[in-house]
This record gives structure tokens, C-alpha cells and sequence, in this order.
């Protein structure tokens, strides 16, 4: 019994069916993570872009490393570092927030390459164009840099929360309710591993395939010149 | 306690965090390269069998993975050590991923390639073997880099199937000093530095196969 739901271990299937609805609790929380995570990174990793093309060395450089720090450590080591060594400096976030926070984190070093792969690959004629017409920086990048950007950056992005999504398990071993934590307590309290752990699988998989034909969908409808912001 | 006590316990932990490293990079590969030419190359069912292992392991968590392969198979009678399904677990990961990697590499073989071996009667085999993937070997290796440094974090994952690598020692460690700050600080860069070791290798062994391609020597000839 959890949440209310009683299980059935009469045979697999009534058991597997008997546990959907605690799971499914659980991917709520999974999702949250996931959206809160990459609202994160994608703030995170912009700012990240913008200052390792920064004109200054001093701060390109500095940012080009911590970039290559995040990128090439392990997620559940700085999600153990976030969870706790900001209490020590009197943040004290509940373990949901942390998580999406170390998860954010991660990705932000990702994204911040895309938003950079993306506004590299605009070509150059339409700097130089720009500049030709005495555009301003805000009219450059609003009306003619970011549009043409977008349609190369949304389905990368799009890639990356799928990782972000399979990577949120993870953040069970902070406590946090996710589905893979549920399936383990359920397996804890029936000895009956196979069946939950199998369900997360599963609907990691089926998460995963519709996000995958909506990064497929996205990258057909884009229109490859770009999107007018205005 | 002083900072420098904690350098041989995790230095302890990170010997065995490079060996699992190394062993499911290898065994990884492995899986890469036989899902992958089965996929191009492999008749219909080898492909489908193929497919469907790349899907499962690429459409699911590799936590999930790990905890399906150490708590719930051996509910079903199959169990191995933590150490042998780590690495089992972590190069059945990569392996779906490194298996799309070869997959896209083997098709950039150009056509006239393949033709030009079929010109000279070179079996489908042969060809295989020596024509196309040592063409496709070196465009492989800029993704199999990244892979390769992907592993590596991802063997932090371990530590929770009670491996004591790295991250565990860091957790014994914490557990025993609440010292998190410096204790987690050192792992991290621990874990950068293994990093910044396997992109210079993955970057010098990318550079000879690249001189092997263009002048090749022997059975390559």
C-alpha cells in the first residue's frame, strides 16, 4: 500500500498494473525535474554562451574552463556536492530543488555550446551585411543573428532534454520521490524487484520515443531560413 | 583533519574507477562495433536484434539499467558480482550509443568504394573488414571521444550498486568528516582530470589511425 494504492502480487501482471498508478506519481515528479531542470539550463547555459564570447579574455577564458569542468565531471558528484555543501553556506533547498538545480547545472555546460554551435553557424555574409546597413547590436541580433539561430538550436536542444529526462533517476538518491525511487521501495517492501524496475523501463522508453518523433516533427516544421521574431 | 588525508582513500577509489573505466570503454566498444555492422551489414533478423538492443539501452536510464541488472535479475536466478554487472551495465550503455556512431560511419562510406571492391572480387567480408571500416574507424573517433569521457562520468553511477570507486570513497569519506566542500571538490577534480587523460588519448589514438587510413600498409594495401 502507498499513496493510497493497494498492489496485487497474484501474478505479474496484476502487479504490474496494481503499481502503474504509484508510479505514475512518481513521473510526475520525474517530469517536474526534468522541466525545472532545463528551465535552468537554458537560462544558465545562455549566460554561460554569452560570457565565453565575451571580447575580454579575462572573462572568456575563466568561463571556457568552468564550462569543461561541468561538462567532463559526473552529475551525481556534483548533485552530492550542491546537496551538501550549500547548507554549509546557509542555502538550504528542499532535495526536489537541488536536484533540478544540479541537473541544470550540468546541462547548462551543454547548452551553452549549442547556443554557441548555433549563432557560429549563421554565415558571415550576414554580419557583414548587417554592418553594411548600420544595423545597431540589438537590431543585428534580434532581426537577423537569433532568428536564423533558432532553427538550429531548438532541435539540439531538444536532444538534450531527452539525456536530461533519462538522467533524472539520479536524483532518487538525494531522496527524491521520483519513479525509479518509488519502484525501489515498492521492490523493498514485496521483495519483488522485477516487475516495478521493468515498468520504469518501460515508460522511460515510451517517454523517450515520443520525444524523439517531437524532436523529428520539430526539425521538419522549422523553417530552415529562420523565424521572423517579429 | 587535514585535506591531504584524504588523498589516498580517494586515490584508492579512483584506481578502481579507471579500471571499470577502461574495461567497460573496451567491452563497449565491442558491443558497439557488433550491434553497429550488424545493423549495416548483418541479415535481417542479426539487424532487428541489433535495433532492438540500441533501442532498449538508448531509450532507458542507465541507473535503471544498472539497478535492473543488480537487484531484479537475479530475482530470475541470473546474478553476478557488483563489479562484473557494473561493468556489464555501463558497457551495454555505451554500447547502444557507440553502435549508432559506427552505424553512421559505415554508411559515409562512399558508394564507389564499395563497388571498386566488388570490381576486384573482394568478398563481402573482406571488404568489410578492409575497405570500409578503416575508412569509417577514423570518422568514428571525434564521437567515441565524447562517448568515452561520457563513460567515465557515468561510472560514477557505480558507487551506487556498492562499488567502492570514487564517488563511494568521497561518500565514506563525508560520512565520516561532514567535510563536504573540499572532500566532493577533490573527486570533482579528480574525475576532470581522468577526463582531460581520455580526451588526450582518445585525440592521440584518432591521430594515428588517421595516418593509417591515408597511407595504408600491408593487408590494408
Amino acid at each position: 500500500m502507498m499513496y493510497g494504492f493497494a498492489w496485487d502480487t497474484s501474478s505479474p501482471l496484476a502487479f504490474a498494473v496494481s503499481i502503474l498508478p504509484i508510479l505514475g506519481i512518481g513521473l510526475i515528479v520525474t517530469l517536474e525535474a526534468a522541466a525545472a531542470g532545463f528551465a535552468i539550463a537554458l537560462v544558465l547555459g545562455l549566460l554561460l554562451a554569452l560570457l565565453r564570447r565575451s571580447r575580454f579574455k579575462a572573462i572568456s577564458w575563466p568561463t571556457a574552463i568552468v564550462i569543461e569542468f561541468i561538462r567532463d565531471t559526473p552529475l551525481l558528484v556534483q548533485l552530492f556536492f550542491l546537496y551538501y555543501g550549500l547548507p554549509i553556506f546557509g542555502i538550504v533547498l528542499p532535495a526536489f530543488l537541488t536536484g533540478a538545480l544540479a541537473l541544470g547545472m550540468q546541462y547548462s555546460a551543454y547548452t551553452s555550446e549549442v547556443y554557441r554551435g548555433g549563432i557560429d553557424a549563421v554565415p558571415r555574409g550576414q554580419w557583414e551585411a548587417a554592418i553594411a546597413l548600420n544595423l545597431g547590436r540589438a537590431r543585428l541580433y534580434r532581426d537577423i543573428i537569433v532568428p536564423q539561430a533558432i532553427p538550429r538550436i531548438v532541435p539540439a536542444m531538444g536532444n538534450y532534454l531527452v539525456s536530461m529526462l533519462k538522467e533524472t533517476p539520479v536524483l532518487s538518491v538525494v531522496t527524491v520521490v521520483d519513479m525509479l525511487n518509488l519502484a525501489n521501495l515498492i521492490g523493498d517492501r514485496t521483495f519483488e524487484y522485477l516487475v516495478p524496475l521493468s515498468l520504469v523501463g518501460l515508460i522511460f522508453l515510451i517517454l523517450t520515443m515520443i520525444c524523439s518523433a517531437g524532436i523529428h516533427w520539430l526539425e521538419r516544421v522549422l523553417p530552415k531560413n529562420g523565424i521572423a521574431l517579429r | 583533519m587535514n585535506w591531504t588525508h584524504y588523498l589516498m582513500p580517494l586515490l584508492r577509489g579512483a584506481e578502481v574507477t579507471a579500471a571499470i573505466a577502461v574495461a567497460s570503454t573496451a567491452l563497449g566498444a565491442a558491443f558497439a562495433f557488433a550491434a553497429g555492422i550488424a545493423r549495416v551489414a548483418g541479415g535481417p533478423v542479426l539487424s532487428v536484434v541489433a535495433q532492438v538492443y540500441i533501442e532498449i539501452f538508448r531509450g532507458t536510464s542507465l541507473l535503471v539499467q544498472l539497478f535492473w541488472l543488480y537487484y531484479a535479475l537475479p530475482l530470475v536466478g541470473i546474478s553476478f558480482g557488483p563489479v562484473v554487472t557494473g561493468i556489464a551495465g555501463l558497457a551495454l550503455n555505451i554500447g547502444a550509443y557507440g553502435a549508432e556512431v559506427v552505424r553512421g560511419a559505415l554508411k559515409s562510406v562512399p558508394d564507389a568504394q564499395h563497388e571498386a571492391a566488388r570490381a576486384l572480387n573482394f568478398s563481402r567480408g573482406y571488404t568489410l573488414l578492409h575497405v570500409a571500416l578503416p575508412q569509417a574507424v577514423v570518422e568514428m573517433m571525434p564521437a567515441f571521444g565524447n562517448l568515452a569521457v561520457q563513460n567515465l562520468k557515468d561510472t560514477a553511477l557505480v558507487s551506487l550498486i556498492s562499488i567502492s570507486d570514487l564517488t563511494f570513497r568521497a561518500q565514506q569519506l563525508r560520512n565520516l568528516t561532514l567535510d563536504s566542500m573540499r572532500i566532493y571538490f577533490l573527486t570533482l577534480l579528480g574525475y576532470f582530470a581522468m577526463a582531460l587523460v581520455v580526451s588526450a588519448f582518445m585525440r592521440w589514438l584518432e591521430k594515428k589511425l588517421r595516418r593509417g587510413a591515408a597511407f595504408p600498409r600491408g593487408a590494408h594495401g
